[in-house]
């Protein structure tokens, strides 16, 4: 379980995030939702540490992340995996090498079951075929994918999404979305999705987190977004006049 | 403004420096990093540096055969100069103001890269430290291949004074003998190799400053690598002088 209490981060020129208080449960896949520029990549840079909220605690499972020092949080982050908006593999190792760095770099475990344990991972994603290829040889959908094997091949706790479906289409998007979706139920991992694809959020969306401008506008699951009253959720939402129909449609339908 | 900044870099070069040295965490990874940089920088450095001191060592010994040397000057003059010109600063602090440009514009980019990409992000998050991890290897590499190529510079440097004698006929390979063996001090061989130990540490930590430190995309990526050429031209030029006092 991930605690964000009273969270703000100000940059010299701009305040991004506005006291936000939200939580995030274990086993679940929990999505961050919001316009572009909404600040949702600055909230989970302030998660992760890779930026310094200005005020706030973040608790990982209790434990206050921000006050940490830099050797307790090299032990934390051992238990972190993340998937980055730019799939970030390191582009001079194979597939195989980059779900294999992790290990290398941390586990004890012997040359033959670090390699078992990264081709596990790959068959996960059902990537085996690729793992001599270079980052730059696969697809996009490819790379996020052979992400996801690196992100989990260190069996982490917690799991961090940013962006994880921009620029794939939306069959691919499903895809990788339901495999975030499993992998976080098969290993009980509390994950959060930075997201502005609709079909994620009507798919996985067991706890939605509605980002406004900086500010917490909204939480809840996928079920109740189809009902809410909130205007700027809505807005968001059901941003096209097919959608707009549609959520008229649900409405009359219910008080029907 | 000018000074707040000077000191802002220099707080945040020292910072990195001591991220950078620490015990890597593992060694096996380290000692993989090292050998493939030494590889990139040092022995792919090899043909430029071999390449570039040869025709120096050739032209310098004609220019000082035809246009210096006169009458009442010592025969061996030619050979001398060429001798002392190669070791006391072309193979040191030229040869490494060139690299500057090779090594240089290779950290910077390849940092810059991987910080634009998200790769140094990556492997924060993985709990590695990141400077140790990337900008260690490539610092020890560069040290410890430089005396390699100062000592391949002066070689060829040699060779192809050799060579204006023996194909160009320009001197006599007599003479070209006497000079380059005309009161020899090894201590000068000694101080470019000294001299080139701290270019190599100002090359690879300033380069990897800058690459490191990239905000932005690729044009960011494009400046840094100028910056880090030009600044570790410039900072290789002022510690030359103080090298140069101090040593001789
Ligand atoms: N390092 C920074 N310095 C100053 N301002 C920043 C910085 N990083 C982000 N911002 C600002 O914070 C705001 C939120 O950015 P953020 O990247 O979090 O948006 P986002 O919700 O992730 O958008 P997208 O969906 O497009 O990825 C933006 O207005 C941006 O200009
Ligand atoms: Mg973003």
């Amino acid at each position: 379980m991930i605690e964000i209490k009273s969270l703000s981060k100000e940059f010299p020129d701009k305040k991004v995030l506005h006291n936000i208080n939200c939580t995030f449960f274990d086993g679940k896949t929990n999505l961050i939702i919001g316009q572009s520029g909404s600040g949702k990549t600055v909230l989970m840079n302030c998660v992760v540490g890779l930026l310094e909220p200005t005020v706030g605690e973040v608790l990982y499972d209790g434990r206050d992340f921000v006050k940490m020092n830099k050797n307790e949080r090299t032990q934390l982050r051992r238990e972190m995996g993340m998937l980055f908006q730019s799939s970030a593999l390191f582009d001079s190792l194979t597939v195989l090498e980059n779900v294999m760095f992790p290990l290398d770099m941390f586990s004890t475990l012997s040359l033959k079951e670090r390699k078992k344990r990264a081709l596990d991972c790959l068959d996960r994603v059902n990537l085996v075929e690729a793992q001599n290829k270079l980052p730059a040889e696969l697809s996009g959908g490819m790379q996020k994918r052979a992400a996801i094997a690196r992100a989990i091949s260190m069996k982490p706790k917690y799991l961090f999404c940013d962006e994880p479906n921009s620029g794939l289409d939306p069959k691919t998007s499903i895809v990788i979305d339901q495999l975030i979706h499993e992998i976080t139920v098969e290993n009980s991992m509390t994950t959060i999705v930075n997201t502005h694809d609709m079909n994620s959020v009507m798919d996985i969306g067991e706890n939605i987190l509605f980002i406004y401008k900086g500010n917490k506008e909204w939480q809840g699951t996928n079920k109740e977004i189809l009902t809410s009253k909130n205007q700027r959720l809505n807005d968001f939402i059901f941003a096209s006049d097919f959608s707009k129909q549609m959520k008229k449609n649900i409405e009359e339908n219910e008080l029907q | 403004m000018l000074v707040y900044k000077f000191l802002y870099s220099l707080g945040r070069y020292l910072c990195l420096m001591g991220r950078t040295f620490q015990r890597p965490e593992r060694m096996k990874m380290f000692f993989k990093n090292y050998y493939r940089e030494i590889y990139q920088l040092g022995i792919n450095s090899i043909g430029i540096v071999l390449l570039i001191s040869f025709f120096i060592g050739a032209v310098i010994c004609i220019q000082i055969k035809v246009n210096v040397q006169s009458p009442w000057m010592p025969l061996w003059v030619s050979g001398y100069t060429t001798r002392e010109i190669m070791l006391l600063e072309f193979s040191s602090s030229i040869m490494c103001l060139i690299l500057s440009g090779k090594i240089g514009s290779n950290i910077a980019s390849e940092l810059g890269t991987m910080r634009v990409t998200q790769q140094i992000d990556a492997l924060e998050i993985m709990g590695v430290n990141s400077a140790n991890f990337l900008i260690l290897p490539k610092i020890l590499a560069i040290v410890t291949m430089i005396p390699i190529l100062v000592t391949f510079s002066v070689a060829s440097g040699i060779v192809g004074a050799y060579a204006t004698a023996y194909i160009g006929h320009i001197i006599t390979p007599a003479d070209l003998t006497a000079g380059m063996q005309h009161d020899f001090t090894q201590w000068f061989f000694w101080m470019g190799v000294v001299k080139s130990i701290f270019f190599a540490f100002i090359i690879a930590s300033v380069s990897s400053y800058y690459g490191y430190y990239v905000k932005g995309g690729s044009i960011e990526v494009g400046k840094a690598s100028t910056n880090a050429v030009v600044s570790s031209s410039v900072l290789i030029l002022f510690s030359d002088i103080f090298l140069t006092e101090m040593l001789s």
